[in-house]
Parts: C-alpha cells; structure tokens; sequence
C-alpha cells in the first residue's frame, strides 16, 4: 500500500464512506462483533478496572525512565545475540530493513501484521527495490492484493465482505481451477492458507511488529490469532522486528498484567491465540529460529511527544477499542480518516505524526461522546488529547475562516451579558415569531449543516431570564 | 418528597444557554423541581459556561466565560443545570482552566464541587426518590453522554421516571450511544452526525415508546429534527418537564396549540 494521505479530505473521504453500500454492511458488524465481546471478557474478570489502573501505572513509569529501559533492552538483546538499530525517521526505518534484506540477497520477505510497517510505508520502499514483500497476516494478505491500506490497527480488513474476498481471489488466484466452490469463509481461508504456506517456505527474511519490548530480556512480543506471526518469524534467515519507542516495557512480570487487558479490550478473549517471545536468533541447540535477529527502534517524532502534553497518547498498546465503541468510525469506517491509523486513538497520534495541517479534521470528527476513554485499557484520555489539537489549531488559525467567525461574534456576545441577554431575547421572538404555525423550521439561514437532515425547533418564544425577570418584578 | 432536608438551600440555577433561548419551559420545570426538594431558587444573570469555546479550542473565552460563570454564582449552596453537560463542562473541566494557579484553584474546586445536574441533584443530593406528577405514556429515555461519562447519570432519572403515576419506561436498544449531536460537531461534519442520528432514531423507534426523554436540551433537538424530518409522530421532551408534570406544553418542534386557535377567531 502507499501512505497517500488523504485526511486533509475527511469531509468527502467521510460523504463516499457513507454512501459506499458494501462498506456500510461490513461496518455494521464493527460494533456488535466487539462492543459486547469486551464487555462479557471485562465483566468476567472482578480486578479488570484495577488491571487498567496498573496497565496505565505501568505505561506511565516506562515513559518517564524511556532511556534507562531503552539502553537495558539494547543491552540485553545484543546480549542474546540480536542486533538493535534505532531510526531517528520513517526513511531511516525504511533504509536500515532494506539494507538487512540486501545484505541477506532477499528476494522475497514474509510480513507479520505491523501498524508500523503501514506508518513508513515499507512495502512500496521494498518492491522499488527489488523485494518482494508478502503479507502473511489474513487481513493484511486481503489488503495487500486490493492495493489498499488497513481501515483498522488489529482487523485491517474489516471494511470488506466474504463476497468481495471471493472475487479477489478468483483474480488473484488465477492458477487455480475457476470452478472450485468459495462459498464458505473456511474455503476462503483454506485458500489463502495454501498460497501463504507457499510464500512462507520461500522467504529469506520474516518481518513482524512487536506489541512489546521488554527491557529486562531484550524480548520482542508479537500476539496474534493466525500462526502466521510464528511462521513468519522462525522460518526464513532472518527475523526483523519493527517497534516504536512505546512499545517498551521494563519486565515480563509488567508484560503479564498488559497482556491480560490487551486481548480483553481487543476481541474480547481472556489471551490471543499465539502471544511469542523471541529473544535473539537461534541458538546451537534450539531446533529452529532465524540465524539473524534485528530489532529496529523507530522515533519518528515520538520522543517529541514525550515531553509535552500528548505523552499520554505513547501508553496506547494498540488494542483497537476505542475505534470499536466510536460512533464516528462505526459510521465512516477506517479509510475515511485518510492515512495509517483511525479512530480516536488515530484522531490523536495522526496530527503528530503527519502534522496538525494535514490532520486538524481527524480531532474536529468527534462527538467527544467519551465512549473511547471510558474502554481504553491504559486510560488515555483521547478527548482531551483530541481537544488538545483543536487548541493547537486555534492558535494557529488553521479553522476555516466562517468557523472562526461564528466564535468570534457568540464569544463577544457570550462575554457581555448586557448585550447578549436581549441580543438572544430579540433573536429568539423573532425565530418564535416565524415558527409559531409550525413549531421548527425545515430551512434556516445559517443553519444549512443543521437543516439539510434534521428539523430546527422554533424557540418557545421569549428567553426564560427574561420572563424570570418579569415574574420577580410582578411578585 | 425531600428527607434530609434541614433548612431551604440556596440553588442558582443555570438555566443554560440553549433552554434560555429555545426552551424555557424546561427552565420552569427545574424550578418547580428544586423547590418541591426544599430549595430557594434564584436566576442570577448568565450567558454561557463555555464549553462551544472550549471545544473549539479557545482557551481564552472558555476562560473569560469560566470566571464569569464562578463570579455569578459562588455564593450559593448549590448550582443547578437541567444538563449534564454544562454541568460536567463545569464539574471536571473547569478545573483545567486553573492548573498552576494557586490564587484561583482551591476557589473553583469549592465552586466546582457544589454544580450539579438537575436529576442527579433532586436523587443524589436531596435525596428525593418519587415525584407528584403524572404522564399518560410510555417513554423511552437517552444516555446524554456527558452527563452519562462524566458525571454517572443513568439511573437517577430512570429511578424518578418510574414514581411518575401512568408512565412506562420502554428501554431503546444502545441507550448509552451517542446521537451525534456533539455540540459544533452536528454542523462542522453534518453527513456524519446525520449518520448516526439516523441509528439512534431507528432505535428510538424499535423501544415502542411515544415520547423520547433526555436531560440534555442540544440532543433532544437534534433527535426531535432528526425524527420530524423523517415525519415521526414521536414527542420529545426534557425529562424535567415530565417529573415537574408540566407535559402539557408542546413537545419540542411543535407548535402551540393556541396559535392554532387564535387564527380561527
């Protein structure tokens, strides 16, 4: 996929999701799928609320002592034999795999599902150059041969449907007989399984995420449903792990109590599937593993985050929860938001990562409804991250100029009482005047975003302070 | 009706921007409310807590309004709104204004631990657990979310519902989801919020119920459009209306039925 960033766009990008009518049936299943899955898995574990308390407290003391951990985990994975590279940026990123690939004469490399893989964009960088990458994950694989990026961090295919699937793969899957039955999703997998094992067996180097590093160790920790994380790792030469700074954790014991709020608030299971800890390349006596073991460190503007107010956005583990409960995103979907990651969680990190010109609709696009805070397992308080940008925006002039205006006029007005009271109550009869046979108004001036959906109720008639004020003078 | 009441309390209430100027009936609800809880009520002059402001990201109006807000009202016992969401503006975020401030903070948390929502306050505060009034329906009642998030309203107006003599309370699927109202947020990206409004009408409908209730004046009007556009015949309503027994003022976007008369003569 490319990194195109369309969130500039979120308006039309928002209007074509809307009327996009296979995405709005894949959409509907975003919040019954997850919603009642956490909640059960939540409700089921008496200590869960305390465990989001700890996960935070632990996120939190990693952040502040970042450095210390960070040199412990080099110290260590050099230790066990594996290599650590640290990228300032998404081009150093991109250039240090490259070189690793080259220098192993890779043709092709196997990928594991990595959010920070899309955010350099590394696969185009690796077929302008010759490599071949395949996405092993199922929902990755899907994208990837539709050309598209993930529409979600932990389910990046779920804005597509098993019809739409089916028709990819009759394309994709040109070599196999036209008549063979896809009706059923475990045809679909079974397929897909087929033609992964294949690419697995081939590659001379496995690339994965990690959803944490720990300093004590030097291990990197991938946790998913599929197997192909493993696979993807232990099969060809070479194994890179790709993580930013975040993703660090001082020890296994911290790592335990997050991976028990991780899955809960992701899917809803007690542990994924597979949760594997690699530490180093093989060793003389292990019967299987890479030869080469890489970790790449990426910065990528993170460590500038850590000093201000958005350091709370770096304990994100990247469950997916606050997109699974956000009325936006179950409307819009993933793609809307216009690059790599969605969501309230996206609606954050995005304006930091592409900056707040490009991203300034993202944090604008929500209700503040507060559904994503109150489910996030390390409790980031994502509307106040949100309202965060909307400040920075401010200060920059960067709203659209009638925006601006229309605060300018009520905040002049808001801060005169004098003015404002009978302003409001002249407003306000004369609205009530006009509305009095209808009770609401099916256009209004001004009012055009309001009115092209919905009715505007006609005001009673005079303001209740001024109708207060004349029941006193009476008594 | 109000138990532990010892002596009247003084309540300021603020009425809040939007039932000043669109609904003032609800205004009158809150006041029959706190007074049958033992309250003397009060008006003092306002606008705006200020939360458009804030949300917009301008900090210095949010706060011009904020010390506004705290000068007109601190010296009551108690300040009231009929929303939970100017409440919860002022409640947890007014706080934030301050950070750092030594000669102002230990002033707006006194001030900030005495605002209340209108329900919450009647059930929680004075201890009220039934109404006199009465309403021949069945209601379905929505989560507003900050009221629900920020401040933990949810069973409280349920509870009062329930002492409101010939109402039912039919509960609508996903109660707790927002409307899309979201304040600017309805008009700033209105294909989205429309988008979800459509949902939450549809589950409006599915409860059965003839009349929405909510605390929150900004999400029932969105609502109300949102179901008149589609020409419900649903009546939606400020729930203090319903437990003052005052339901017999139009519901919100229709008209009176006086100026249909007064047209005959």
């Amino acid at each position: 996929m490319s990194v195109h960033i369309t969130s500039p766009q979120f308006k039309q990008n928002a209007r074509e999701a809307l009327a996009d009518q296979p995405l709005q049936k894949a959409l509907a299943k975003v919040g019954p799928g997850f919603i009642g899955k956490r909640a059960a898995a939540a409700e089921k574990l008496p200590e869960f609320e305390a465990l989001r308390d700890s996960a935070r407290d632990i996120k939190n003391h990693t952040l502040a002592h970042l450095d210390l951990y960070m040199e412990r985990f080099e110290e260590k994975a050099r230790a066990a034999g594996g290599h650590v590279h640290f990228a300032v940026d998404a081009a150093e990123a991109r250039n240090i795999i490259l070189g690793i690939c080259r220098d192993l004469g890779a043709k092709t490399v196997t990928k594991g599902k990595s959010m920070i893989s899309e955010e350099i964009g590394l696969n185009d960088h690796l077929e302008a150059n010759g490599i071949q990458p395949v996405e092993t994950d199922l929902g990755e694989y899907l994208i990837q041969i539709r050309g598209e990026g993930p529409s979600h961090i932990i389910a990046p295919a779920i804005h597509l449907n098993k019809e739409q699937v089916e028709a990819d793969f009759r394309r994709v899957h040109a070599d196999l007989p036209p008549e063979r039955n896809l009706s059923e999703p475990t045809a679909l997998l079974a397929e897909a399984r087929g033609k992964l094992r294949e690419k697995f067996l081939a590659a001379d180097v496995g690339i994965t995420g990690a959803n944490f590093l720990v300093a004590e160790t030097g291990t990197s920790i991938i946790v998913t449903n599929e197997g192909n994380g493993d696979l993807t790792q232990t099969l060809p030469k070479a194994h890179i792990v790709l993580a930013s700074i975040e993703k660090l954790v001082p020890t296994l014991e911290d790592v335990s109590q997050l991976l028990r709020v991780l899955a809960r608030s992701a899917t809803g299971q007690e542990m994924s599937v597979y949760t594997t800890f690699s530490t180093g390349p093989r060793r003389a006596e292990d019967p299987d593993g890479p030869g080469d073991y890489h970790v790449v460190i990426l910065d990528n503007g993170r460590s500038g985050m850590l000093a201000g107010q958005l350091r709370e956005m770096l304990r994100c583990i990247r469950c997916g929860a606050c997109m699974n409960h956000c009325p936006v995103y179950h409307a819009v979907g993933g793609h809307a938001y216009g690059w790599v990651y969605p969501g309230p969680m996206g609606s954050v990190l995005t304006p930091s990562l592409i900056g707040v010109e490009k991203g300034r609709n993202l944090p604008n696009a929500s209700t503040f409804c507060g559904r994503c805070e109150e489910v996030c397992p390390v409790r980031i308080p994502l509307p106040k991250l949100m309202r965060h940008w909307r400040e920075k925006e401010f200060e920059r002039h960067l709203m659209p100029a009638t925006q601006r205006t229309g605060l300018a006029v009520w905040s002049f007005l808001a801060r005169r009482g004098w003015l404002y009271r009978p302003m409001t109550r002249m407003a306000m009869a004369m609205l009530a005047l006009v509305g009095k046979s209808k009770g609401r108004f099916s256009k209004l001036p001004l009012a055009g975003g309001w009115t092209q959906y919905r009715d505007f109720p006609a005001p009673e008639g005079d303001t209740f302070q001024a109708q207060w004020a004349a029941r006193k003078n009476v008594r | 009706m109000a138990p532990n009441e010892q002596r009247p309390v003084s309540v300021g209430l603020f009425v809040t921007c939007l039932v000043d100027t669109q609904r003032p009936s609800v205004g009158f609800a809150a006041v029959r409310l706190l007074e049958a809880a033992g309250c003397t009520v009060s008006v003092p002059r306002q606008t705006c807590c200020g939360q458009p402001a804030f949300n917009s990201g301008d900090r210095t109006t949010t706060r011009a309004l904020a010390e506004q807000m705290i000068a007109a009202f601190e010296t009551f016992d108690y300040v009231v709104a009929p929303s939970g969401s100017c409440a919860g503006m002022i409640r947890t975020h007014y706080p934030e204004l301050f950070v750092g401030e030594p000669d102002w903070m230990p002033r707006v948390e006194r001030f900030c631990a005495k605002v209340h929502e209108l329900v919450s306050f009647l059930a929680d505060v004075r201890g009220v657990t039934h109404v006199t009034a009465a309403y021949d329906g069945t209601v379905t009642y929505h989560d507003s979310c900050s009221g629900l998030r920020e401040l933990g309203i949810q069973a409280q107006p349920r509870r009062l519902l329930a002492s409101v003599e010939g109402l039912t309370v039919a509960e609508m699927p996903d109660s707790d989801v927002c409307c899309g109202f979201g304040g600017t947020f309805c008009v700033k990206y209105p294909d989205v919020s429309n988008a979800i409004v459509e949902k939450k009408a549809a589950n409006i409908l599915a409860s059965g119920a003839d009349t929405l209730l909510a605390g929150d004046l900004g999400c029932l009007m969105n609502m109300a459009g949102k179901l008149q556009r589609e020409g419900r015949t649903i009546r939606v309503r400020h729930v203090a209306e319903v437990l003052a027994g005052i339901g017999d003022t139009p519901p919100i976007g229709q008209p009176k039925p006086q100026s249909v008369e007064g047209r005959k003569s």
